[in-house]
């Protein structure tokens, strides 16, 4: 823009602009790309959640154990049962909230805050629970243990 | 229909008689089988002996297809009542109250029987009457008494699950609270009548009725319902382990079980009473008013040390976890995304739910287990919260730079156009 | 070396040529000029708009699962995510702010009287399709305030007779709001409405281009009485110069915007809880959500709310004809159409007002 004007009568004038212009374009283009460079990098988190998660890696349970993952903001519960399948369900007691756990002695999910017991559909079978705990889908994928959200046909 | 029924009332009543011999006429006349007689002149009669279709129509047993003479026998076909009400055709009027628990049982204790109704229903009702209190004092004579239809009422009879039950958990208390708040009542037995009065005010009451949980505890909770009683002062710990499993198991182990037990003391009933238990605070740890330690301790020895260490770790940590509450509000107040410390802080409050829980081991450094356990995540969530404050700071600065270098790009723009146009 | 650079190019492009036009271009300069730069504004925020929107789709995942969790993700792990999503937000409000500035000052400078009427037809529907990247955009993040409002909006749209029904299946993707509708939205937001803008936008500015700066009747007036007084200022670089500046404030005050008071995520949307208390749309939609409220539930004997959508409608319409009820002879306006354009200016800030503060 600058090249082609006429040289201006005064040049201490012209250098003032100059330097207010070019350092001006300098540091916005910097301030503006600064921000958007730093979004590109892919964060250390990849998945914070949603659809699905990987609760656990193969071989991490024993069978006839249990094991608390987190799936998007709650608790969850993934059981591997005696036979090799495994099962996963919302960990939050319908109850009063607080988080179940498996049972192995019991093959029971288990609420130790007012003794409420769920078998391992979700079904609750005693105790204070008003309502079934949500089941999930559990899908091995390579060595991953993946439970999703089941899908509403 | 039935406002008709009501309006014509007085008039029927005044002319039951004549009513009966022009019915009688009416049935002659071939519906016979069909009627209930019985039905047809009480439902026009005042007071106790007044029941209409429509009430007798929401018994559980009329539902079944049972009638006034399953109970009463007599005879429902005959609009004489010289027939109906004949001692001959078995007519027994009005049970007994002393009568009635047998007449029940004749049909609730015959398992055969009530296999036919519903195969999944009790049959040991009046085995546990006999065992409760007030079977007992039934059987020495005492008429006072709840019987069967003093709980269950008669001739609305409703299942239990039926919100309208006098037996619905909902309704339990209002019905035990008819006799045992009647202080006039219940004054030739020497018992409290405050019970209701108690519960009313309790926690249990307040998940029940309030929250609406129909799993929290009314009176026949813990003591029964056909074999009413109280459970005795050294059971009552696993009355209460029924739900408050962690409690219980610690208390078994701890020093107090023994000591309790020794002296004669209800468990679990020492320190948070019976009926009208309260929310438990950490105050009941303290030496305040609502203290329950230093009633039995003394000041400065070894347990009084162990209390106010125990008292200590929860108080930081409630603390901690309040503080927590803070930061993060303060960072939300201020635009920035703490969602998932929040979440954190669920757990947070767990923890400290467990160390309170843990205080039943009556052991300092179980608690402290816990209440660190607890620190760990309310000191992360504050930080959490602490740390997107930071961030906003920076963000301030960052907004600061761009701004600079904006402004200066504004006075470079305008002294351009200045010379281009000077 | 930048002079070098161009002058390759320009031997090998005429780049000279391409400029010319612009070269030429002449902006009027009158008391009232300060308006010329509302519609340029408009336009940076727009390409901002594009820009941002192009960055928020590296992370950002449609689905009624995913929505709400991505833009989460969006806002706290990604680095700058949260400047880049608050940019989008306040950049696409300060958007519809400005494009309806730039429509209510060509009202009252009476820029749509021939030969502009095209001009003005083809910034009325840009307006239209700004409140449509406004309504589709804002049900994206699949929060609460969202979920409702979409579902109350899209509900307006069915009163309307006959093709009311037809259009709120066509826009929801079914009867209910659900995970289509976002699949929906999502595609009008990114694709559908960013197309049709672009050709749009560029036949705006050709024909701003070819007919040149409306001078308002009260100047162009003194001008012909007094030729002297006219005054013009070259387009380029002059006036440019001038619009950077504009920009360069714009896009300080989205900084701060964002900085200081970053748009907020709201909770999940969950279809199975009742709609919150007092639930109102974007600002933007607030007059015409407002007067659908005053109008009784029955008027004389058609339906309110029909009768509100319908006159809504009509309203819209004949906004968009403006120019065609003016008169066609350069020297004289209608006083009725600069009567009804202040009501109009007072009814919608009017209403906006009373929708904020109405329960």
């Amino acid at each position: 823009m600058c090249a082609e004007q006429p040289p201006p009568p005064d040049t201490s004038r012209r250098r003032a602009i100059g330097f207010f212009l070019g350092g001006g374009v300098l540091a916005t283009l910097a301030s503006f790309l600064y921000p958007v460079m730093r979004y590109f990098v892919p964060p250390a988190v990849v998945d914070l959640g949603g659809d699905e998660v990987v609760a656990a890696k193969l071989g991490d349970l024993k069978p006839n154990s249990g094991k608390i993952f987190r799936f998007g903001a709650r608790p969850g519960l993934l059981i591997l049962n005696s036979d090799g399948t495994y099962r996963a369900l919302s960990a939050t007691c319908t109850h009063l909230g607080c988080t179940v756990q498996y049972r192995s002695d019991l093959r029971e999910i288990w609420c130790a805050c007012h003794n409420g017991t769920y078998d391992l559909n979700g079904r609750n079978v005693s105790g204070p629970p008003p309502r079934p705990l949500t089941v999930f889908e559990v899908h091995e994928r390579g060595d991953e243990i993946v439970v999703s959200r089941k899908r509403e046909a | 229909m039935a406002s008709l029924r009501n309006n014509l009332r007085p008039f029927l009543a005044a002319r039951s008689a004549w009513l009966a011999g022009f019915i009688v006429l009416a049935a002659c006349l071939g519906y016979g089988q069909a009627v209930n007689s019985c039905l047809d002149c009480h439902s026009a009669q005042e007071g106790r002996l007044g029941v209409t279709p429509e009430k007798f129509s929401q018994d559980i047993h009329a539902q079944k297809g049972l009638t006034c003479t399953s109970c009463h026998g007599g005879d429902a076909s005959s609009y004489d009542p010289a027939q109906s009400m004949s001692r001959k055709a078995g007519w027994k009027g009005k049970i007994d109250r002393k009568q009635i628990p047998q007449l029940c049982g004749s049909c609730h204790s015959n398992p055969a029987l009530m296999r036919t109704y519903n195969p999944s229903l009790r049959t040991d009702q009046l085995d546990q009457y006999h065992t409760s209190i007030h079977g007992k004092r039934l059987a020495t004579g005492d008429d006072k008494v709840a019987v069967c239809v003093d709980c269950h009422s008669v001739h609305d009879i409703r299942p239990p699950s039926d919100p309208r039950s006098t037996v619905n958990p909902l309704n339990v208390a209002k019905t035990c609270s008819r006799c045992h708040s009647d202080a006039a009542y219940m004054k030739s037995y020497g018992i409290p009548t405050d019970q209701f009065e108690k519960y009313n005010i309790s926690v249990h009451h307040d998940a029940l009725a309030v929250q609406g949980d129909i799993s929290a505890p009314t009176c026949t909770t813990c003591h029964g319902n056909h074999g009413a009683v109280p459970p005795g002062v050294d059971k009552v710990q696993n009355v209460c382990a029924n739900c408050h499993v962690f409690q219980a198991q610690m208390y078994q182990k701890s020093t107090h079980s023994k000591a309790f037990a020794d002296k004669g003391l209800p468990g679990c009933v020492v320190c948070h009473s019976n009926h009208g238990i309260h929310k438990p605070s950490d105050a009941m740890l303290g030496t305040g008013s609502a203290g329950v330690c230093m009633r039995c301790h003394a000041p400065g020895d070894h347990c009084d040390r162990a209390r106010s260490n125990i008292l200590n770790n929860l108080t930081m940590l409630d603390q901690a976890v309040n503080g927590a509450d803070q930061a993060l509000r303060r960072a939300e107040a201020a635009g920035m995304e703490v969602s998932e410390a929040r979440l954190n802080q669920d757990q947070a409050r767990d923890a400290l739910t467990k160390a309170r829980v843990s205080i039943h081991g009556f052991q300092a450094d179980l608690v402290d287990q816990n209440v660190q356990a607890g620190m760990k995540i309310a000191a992360a969530n504050r930080k959490a919260g602490d740390d997107a404050m930071v961030e906003r700071n920076r963000r301030r600065i960052g907004l600061g730079i761009c701004l600079i270098a904006i402004a200066f790009m504004l006075v470079g723009l305008w002294l351009y156009i200045k010379k281009l146009e000077s | 070396m930048i002079a070098a650079m161009v002058r390759w190019l320009d031997e090998r492009l005429n780049l000279e040529g391409l400029i010319a036009p612009f070269k030429h271009k002449t902006v009027p300069t009158h008391r009232l000029s300060y308006w010329y730069f509302f519609g340029g504004i408009t336009l940076f925020l727009f390409i901002i708009q594009v820009l941002t929107g192009i960055l928020l789709l590296l992370y950002y995942r449609p689905g009624a699962n995913e929505a709400f969790e991505s833009v989460q993700y969006i806002m706290t792990r990604v680095q700058f995510g949260w400047l880049i999503r608050s940019i989008h937000s306040w950049s696409a409000n300060l958007m519809i702010f400005t494009a309806f500035v730039h429509m209510f000052s060509v009202t009252f400078l009476k820029a749509y009287r021939k030969p502009r009427e095209l001009t003005w037809v083809t910034g009325m529907l840009l307006l239209f399709l700004v409140m449509g990247f406004g309504f589709s955009g804002y049900l994206l993040p699949w929060n609460t305030l969202a979920f409702f409002a979409t579902k109350v909006g899209t509900e307006i749209a069915g009163q309307v007779p006959i093709i009311g029904h037809p259009m709120m299946i066509f826009l929801r993707g079914g009867e209910e709001v659900t995970g289509a509708t976002l699949t929906r939205f999502f595609g009008f937001h990114v694709a559908v409405l960013p197309g049709i803008v672009t050709v749009l936008i560029a036949i705006h500015l050709f024909f701003v281009q070819r007919q040149g700066m409306s001078v308002p009747p009260k100047v162009e007036a003194d001008w012909t009485a007094n030729p002297s007084a006219r005054r013009e200022m070259k387009f380029f670089p002059n006036f440019m110069l001038r619009e950077m500046m504009a920009w360069y404030v714009a896009i300080g005050a989205l900084g701060a915007l964002a900085a200081l008071f970053p748009w907020e995520l709201g909770v999940k949307a969950d279809p199975f809880i009742s709609a919150p208390a007092g639930i109102k749309p974007e600002w933007y939609f607030l007059f015409m959500f407002q007067t659908l409220k005053i109008i009784p539930s029955k008027v004389w004997f058609i339906d309110g709310e029909v009768l509100g959508v319908l006159g809504c409608s009509l309203a819209g319409m004949f906004w968009l004809l403006l120019p065609f009820f003016e008169s066609d002879k350069p020297a004289r306006t209608r006083a009725w159409i600069t009567g009804l354009s202040i009501f109009a200016l007072v009814y919608v800030v009017g209403m906006t007002v009373y929708g904020f503060l109405a329960k």
